[in-house]
Order: structure tokens, then C-alpha cells, then sequence
């Protein structure tokens, strides 16, 4: 079977755009990147469906002559599933949004913790690896350092997230650790209270912006502003 | 007959969509659904009786030819799967709708509770019935798109966090599998699993384990096999019990149910079958330590979950009958067990107001009967005898030993430095939570847990116990199916003919080696 080289050209060119996308740390970007990867996957059955012919209408043309209708059948549906998906990673993404202020990927929770813990151990909570520093850097950028001159620097402790949102934090190993007094696990698992017993990240902040709608809040506004605003749910929604 | 088959696909599509329009009709709504879920279960149970008699059921829909259009198959292991499922997806929406009252629920939009269960319902019919690979993808996306959903009510800050890992991971995993489509429609010109098995089977050995290991590589997302299992622990246990509950049970079978399909029907008995067992010896050993290590009752069920994915995967990675057995045997008890688990751990959260094991503690006086309903499914999960777990367990290691490779053996080590670690963990939470004086959480949290939620685990529970009660014939049954599998030919003629079934090359034998038919 011979293929066409153009075709197979722009779907690699796709994939790997894709690809880098899809390494990004935002969400929105995450999900163009797999648009980009499913288009690129779509080009292949139309690859897949072999040398093109005249319409597939039964009685019009030889079948030999016609094109094979079967991948571009899938192709379709394929597309329908991706159009669904990428609306949710978008709602996702929104939403996400509303309540951090920022639609990073966050890092896994056990990673972080094993992190801080080791981190806590050793005592050198400012002394982080060069590729920890390196992404810290690169995710919040040179600006919101220089505004926050004052604050003691836990890159872990303000995470993106807020490592409060979730309730099973902790492992037997940070027992009998000194440990920050936590605050209570939601009573359904992950229904957090609006106001939390202690704000982390400074309660002036959360408390003069009780909605996300704010234009100087918008993601593309820069790195200034980030995190911290632990908008626990409820804050942003209308 | 034949169109018994479409039902467990249609139905809940159908409920789905009136559910949907009874919105503002909460009462007609959970109706609606149980009277779904029921006949389901019926259709479920009228397919096992079929089946055995008739052997592979297959319907064509809209009557086109096998290889253009959708084919449902329904073979020994399908219907058990379906009987399983349906009664597990029954008994959990008994149990939600119980929680909802308790819950404060206008924080969670209920109207679209329903409806979305329903669907991901579906979409499990849809992956356990297909016979076409890209019907297989289409129930995945059906199942995965609902599963969002459920993972993100209410979307409370916790919730979308973990959503946004598991919607990326389950993204990538639905990628790699469209490709791996792709990729064998070029090679093959066809779908359709029983004449891939004829054609593939045709194919220069390289090919085969290319297009093998895309397909693998997407399932064992699906199914959490150890090193592309990160995603489950950190996602499952933020969603609502019930939620999990299923999730648990039925998403990861489904994807272990694809690489049963895949590592037999379609290529069987293949060059990668120690890669298989490198996974599942992983997935088990380093599994479990997660779960020895955390604190969080939740955690701690999701990470033994990730961790007894491996025993299913040693029973394909060995293939022979005595594995294929065992591993169908298990799976069927390992969806009741695992998402009875998850329920009962719903309840000691709605009774102790956490599910963090360093602020519970006296359950077993302040509620014995969740300490009865956790005691049972967690020696069955355990594998202490005489439950279902036990001769689960029983069978693999059988069929590890009579394997008699170092890869076997290593890998009964394995299973057995699993089973006593899953014992360990279980008592840890036993002792954290049960024994000790009462914690001030669960003192200051004295709700009583509604009688629907505790109805329900115990429907669940009884049902796992039955599975022990029943296991001498289930062994019978799973050996059959076991034996269908191995052998290819009778799926095969099902659905094409005994012409097609002619041109098969290879088949398993009894001891998991190649055969060559011709």
C-alpha cells in the first residue's frame, strides 16, 4: 500500500506539537495539545483508509475503485468524543480557574509531601535542588519574588493548590513529626468550609477578593498574580 | 435471544436520557434509575443462564456484515462480568441515594447525578460486550467522559485537582489507544476483534508487537498496572464514596478485561508475556507498600487496589488455563470486594465524620454493625480462608508454581509477601479505627448512618459471601470460559463461521505454550 508522504508528514507535525503541549503545566494548554494529538491520530486513518477513490455510493463505481468509507466513519466519531472532551477540559480548566486564580496542573501529593518531609529533615528548607528552584522560578517568575520580599519562602507550603484542599495528608511517617495544626477533613471527603480556621496565605488577601471576575486577575495578567488565594470553593461561583 | 445483548447497552442510554428530562424530579429520577439498573441485572442474569447453553451469543446490529458494522459478543466471561457489574452498579446507587438525603446536598447537583451513572453503566456494558476494537474505544470514551463527571461534582477545589490528573492521564491513555486503531486498521484492514484474530495472526512478528505494546501501553493506563498506576491513588479517593465505589470496582476491570481480550484473542500467548509478569510482580509489591504507608482509610483501599491489579495480571502473564481461571475467578470477586470496601469506608465516614486513621478510633463499640460489614470484605480482601479471596489467591499461586520458571516463582513470592502486607494493612486500620477509645471526632459526630447506606453494603457484602458459597461452580464456570478463551476458535466461529475459524494459526494450550494449528 502506498502512502501519502504529505499526509503522514502533517500528522507527525501535529503529534509532536501536541506532545509539547501536552508537557506543558496549564491546563488550557494541556488541552490544546490534545487536540492537536487527536487531530494528528485522525490523520492517520484517513492514512489508514489507503489510496483515495470515488465516492463510496453503492452502484456508482467499482468497489475496487472506491475509497474505504470505514476509518473515516471512525474518524468522525472520534471527532464528536474529542469535541465533548475538550469542552470539559475547558469547563476543567475554567473552573479551576475560579478557584485558584490559576489553571496549573498540580504537582501529586504524595510527591510534594515526600518532599517537604525529606526538606523538613534535613532542615534546609531554603536549600532546594537546582531543578526545584529552577521550576519554582519559571512557574512564578522574578515578579511575584521581589513583591513578597518580606514572607519566609516555602515554595511546598503556599503549593499551587494548597495542599489544605486535601484531607488525607498525611502518612505515618509524619507522625510524631512536628506538624502544623491541620485543618479539619471535610465532611464528605473534600467539601471544604468556605472560611478554614487559619489561612495559610494571609487572610487580608482571600478576604478582598471574594470573586476570580476581576479583569487584573486574568491568567495572561503575569505571574504576579498566583496561588495563595485559596478560594475554597463557593468563592467564585455565581 | 440475540437481542438480550443489546439491552445492557440501551437501557441505561435510554434511562439516561428520561432521567435527564425528569430533572426537576428527584424522587422519579432515583426510580427510574434503580427500575434500570434492575432490569440490567436481570438481562444479566438471563444472559449467564444462556450462555453456557447456546455458547457465544452475537448480535449484529442493523444486520450488516460482521466485519463493516458493530457486533456485540457475548461469550462465558462477558456474561459474568455483566452479572457482577450490574449488581455491584445496583447496590451502589442504593447506597448513594441514601447518602444524598444524609448529605447536605444542595452543594451537589444531584440532577445530573443520576443520568451520569447511568451512562458510565453504559459504557461499561458497551466495553464488556463489544466485538470490534473501535466499539471497545467508544465504550472507554462513554465510560471515561462519565467518570469525569462523577469525579468532579460539586466541583470543590480538592475535586478539580484531582480531576485534572486523571482527565490528562485518561486523555493521553484514549490517544495512544486511537492510534494504536489506526495503526492496526493499516495493517490489517479491519476492526473487528474475531477477524483481527485471523489476521493478525498472519502478520511478521515485529508488527505484532508493535501494534501489541500500543495496545497494551493503553489499556494498562486504564487498568493501573504498576508503573503507569500513579494516577488512581492520587484521584479516586476525593471523590464521593459511592463514586469511588464503582470506580474502583469497575473501571479497572474493564481495562484488565481489554488485556484479557488482547493477550488471547488477539494475540495469544505473546513474546511479551514476561513483561506481563515484571508488571503484575510490581504492580503487587510496590502497591501494597503504598498502601502499608498511608494514613487515610481511602488511600490506603486505593493503593491495595493498585497493588491486586497484579494478581490479575500474573494469571494472563502465565496464560495457562489453571491462570485464565483464576484470574476470571478473581476479577468476578475482586469488583464485589473492592467496591464494597470503598462503601463501607463511605459509611465510617458518615459515622466518624474522616476517614483519616489518626483521628478515629472506637468504631467497633460506637458502630458494630460497620465493623461487621468492614470485617468481612476486608479478611475476603485479605485472602484469609475460607473466603473468596483465599481461593482466588489459591488458584494464581497454584498456577504460578506449576508454571516452574523463575518468573513464576519469583512471582508466587510476590503474591504471597502481597497477601500478608494487605493483612497487615487491614489490621492497622482495624486497630486505628475499630479498637482504642473512641477519637473525639467520633464521639462529637454521633449521626446515625441512614438505613439505605448500611442496607446496601450489606446487599454488597452478602453478595461477596455468595461468591464464596458458589465458588465450587464459578471455578466450573470460569474454567469453561477459561478454556473458550484459550482456545480461540469458538469465539471466532461465532462470529464469522467455522470457515474463518479454519484460518486461525495459533491457540494456547493447557500449560500457556503457542500452538501452531497450521
Amino acid at each position: 500500500m502506498s502512502v501519502s508522504l504529505a499526509l503522514l508528514l502533517t500528522a507527525g507535525v501535529l503529534i509532536a506539537c501536541g506532545v509539547y503541549l501536552v508537557l506543558e503545566r496549564t491546563l488550557t494548554r494541556v488541552v490544546l495539545g490534545f487536540v492537536l494529538l487527536g487531530n494528528g491520530v485522525n490523520l492517520l486513518f484517513v492514512v489508514a483508509a489507503g489510496r483515495p477513490g470515488t465516492p463510496p455510493f453503492e452502484g456508482t463505481a467499482e468497489p475496487s475503485e472506491m475509497t474505504d468509507p470505514l476509518p473515516l466513519a471512525m474518524v468522525l466519531t472520534a471527532i464528536v468524543i474529542s469535541l465533548g472532551v475538550t469542552a470539559f477540559g475547558m469547563a476543567l480548566a475554567y473552573r479551576a480557574w475560579q478557584l485558584f486564580g490559576h489553571d496549573e496542573v498540580p504537582d501529586d501529593v504524595e510527591d510534594r509531601r515526600v518532599l517537604r518531609r525529606s526538606r523538613r529533615r534535613s532542615g534546609d528548607a531554603d536549600d532546594l535542588p537546582w531543578s526545584q528552584a529552577l521550576s519554582e522560578e519559571a512557574r512564578r517568575g522574578a515578579l511575584r519574588r521581589s513583591q513578597e520580599a518580606g514572607r519566609p519562602e516555602d515554595p511546598l507550603g503556599d503549593d499551587l493548590s494548597g495542599a489544605e484542599d486535601v484531607p488525607q495528608d498525611a502518612t505515618e511517617a509524619d507522625e510524631g513529626e512536628a506538624r502544623p495544626a491541620r485543618r479539619p477533613a471535610g465532611a464528605a471527603g473534600a467539601r471544604d468550609e468556605p472560611d478554614g480556621p487559619e489561612d495559610p496565605g494571609g487572610p487580608d488577601e482571600t478576604d478582598s477578593a471574594p470573586t476570580t471576575g476581576d479583569p487584573a486577575q486574568a491568567p495572561g495578567a503575569g505571574p504576579a498574580v498566583e496561588t495563595d488565594h485559596h478560594h475554597r470553593d463557593g468563592r467564585g461561583e455565581a | 435471544m440475540e437481542l438480550l445483548l443489546a439491552l445492557p447497552v440501551v437501557l441505561p442510554l435510554a434511562g439516561a436520557a428520561a432521567t435527564l428530562l425528569l430533572r426537576h424530579r428527584h424522587k422519579v429520577q432515583l426510580w427510574l434509575t434503580i427500575l434500570t439498573l434492575a432490569a440490567i441485572l436481570a438481562v444479566a442474569i438471563a444472559l449467564i443462564a444462556l450462555v453456557p447453553a447456546s455458547g457465544v451469543l452475537v448480535l449484529q446490529i442493523g444486520d450488516w456484515t460482521p466485519t463493516q458494522g458493530i457486533v456485540l459478543v457475548a461469550d462465558r466471561i462477558t456474561a459474568l462480568m455483566l452479572l457482577v457489574s450490574s449488581a455491584v452498579t445496583l447496590a451502589v446507587l442504593l447506597y448513594s441515594s441514601g447518602q444524598t438525603v444524609a448529605e447536605n446536598s444542595e452543594r451537589t447537583p444531584v440532577a445530573i447525578y443520576h443520568p451520569t451513572y447511568l451512562a458510565l453503566v453504559a459504557g461499561v456494558s458497551m466495553a464488556f460486550l463489544a466485538g470490534d476494537l473501535f466499539n471497545l474505544y467508544v465504550g472507554f470514551e462513554v465510560l471515561l467522559a462519565s467518570s469525569y463527571v462523577l469525579l468532579t461534582l460539586g466541583g470543590s477545589a480538592s475535586r478539580v485537582r484531582a480531576a485534572t490528573t486523571y482527565v490528562i492521564v485518561s486523555l493521553l491513555s484514549s490517544v495512544i489507544f486511537l492510534s494504536a486503531i489506526a495503526a492496526i486498521y493499516a495493517a490489517t484492514g479491519t476492526v473487528n476483534m474475531a477477524m483481527l484474530a485471523v489476521r493478525l495472526d498472519g502478520l511478521q512478528e515485529g508488527t505484532r508487537m508493535v501494534l501489541e505494546l500500543l495496545l497494551l501501553v493503553a489499556f494498562a493506563i486504564k487498568a493501573a498496572i504498576f508503573p503507569l498506576s500513579a494516577w488512581l491513588p492520587d484521584s479516586y479517593p476525593t471523590a464521593p464514596a459511592p463514586v469511588t465505589a464503582v470506580f474502583a470496582g469497575l473501571l479497572t476491570k474493564v481495562g484488565i478485561y481489554a488485556i484479557l481480550r488482547l493477550e488471547t484473542l488477539l494475540f495469544p500467548a505473546s513474546q511479551l508475556s514476561n513483561l506481563l509478569l515484571a508488571a503484575a510482580a510490581l504492580s503487587l509489591v510496590i502497591g501494597i507498600l503504598g498502601a502499608v504507608a498511608q494514613t487515610d482509610l481511602k488511600r490506603v483501599l486505593s493503593f491495595t487496589l493498585v497493588s491486586h491489579m497484579g494478581y490479575m495480571l500474573l494469571g494472563l502473564g502465565v496464560s495457562t488455563r489453571l491462570g485464565m481461571t483464576a484470574t476470571i475467578f478473581y476479577v468476578a470477586h475482586h469488583i464485589t470486594v473492592q467496591s464494597t470496601m470503598f462503601l463501607v469506608a463511605g459509611l465510617i465516614e458518615q459515622r466518624g465524620g474522616t476517614t483519616n486513621l489518626a483521628r478515629l478510633g472506637g468504631l467497633a463499640k460506637a458502630a458494630p454493625v460497620i465493623a461487621v460489614l468492614f470485617f468481612v470484605p476486608a479478611m475476603n480482601l485479605a485472602g484469609i480462608p475460607p473466603f473468596s479471596g483465599f481461593i482466588g489467591k489459591v488458584g494464581l499461586v497454584e498456577a504460578g508454581i506449576a508454571y516452574d520458571r523463575p518468573a513464576g516463582w519469583i512471582l508466587v513470592g510476590a503474591s504471597v509477601l502481597t497477601s500478608l502486607l494487605t493483612l497487615y494493612a487491614i489490621a492497622k486500620i482495624w486497630n486505628r479505627a475499630f479498637w482504642q477509645a473512641p477519637s473525639e471526632d467520633v464521639i462529637a459526630n454521633d449521626h446515625p448512618v441512614p438505613r439505605v447506606m448500611t442496607g446496601a453494603t450489606t446487599a454488597l457484602v452478602a453478595f461477596s459471601v455468595g461468591l464464596t458459597l458458589a465458588a465450587g461452580p464459578l471455578m466450573t464456570y470460569s474454567d469453561e470460559a477459561a478454556r473458550a478463551v484459550l482456545e480461540r476458535t469458538p469465539y471466532v466461529s461465532a462470529v464469522l463461521g467455522d470457515e474463518a475459524a479454519g484460518e486461525l494459526h495459533y491457540r494456547i494450550d493447557d500449560a500457556g505454550e503457542k500452538v501452531v494449528e497450521r
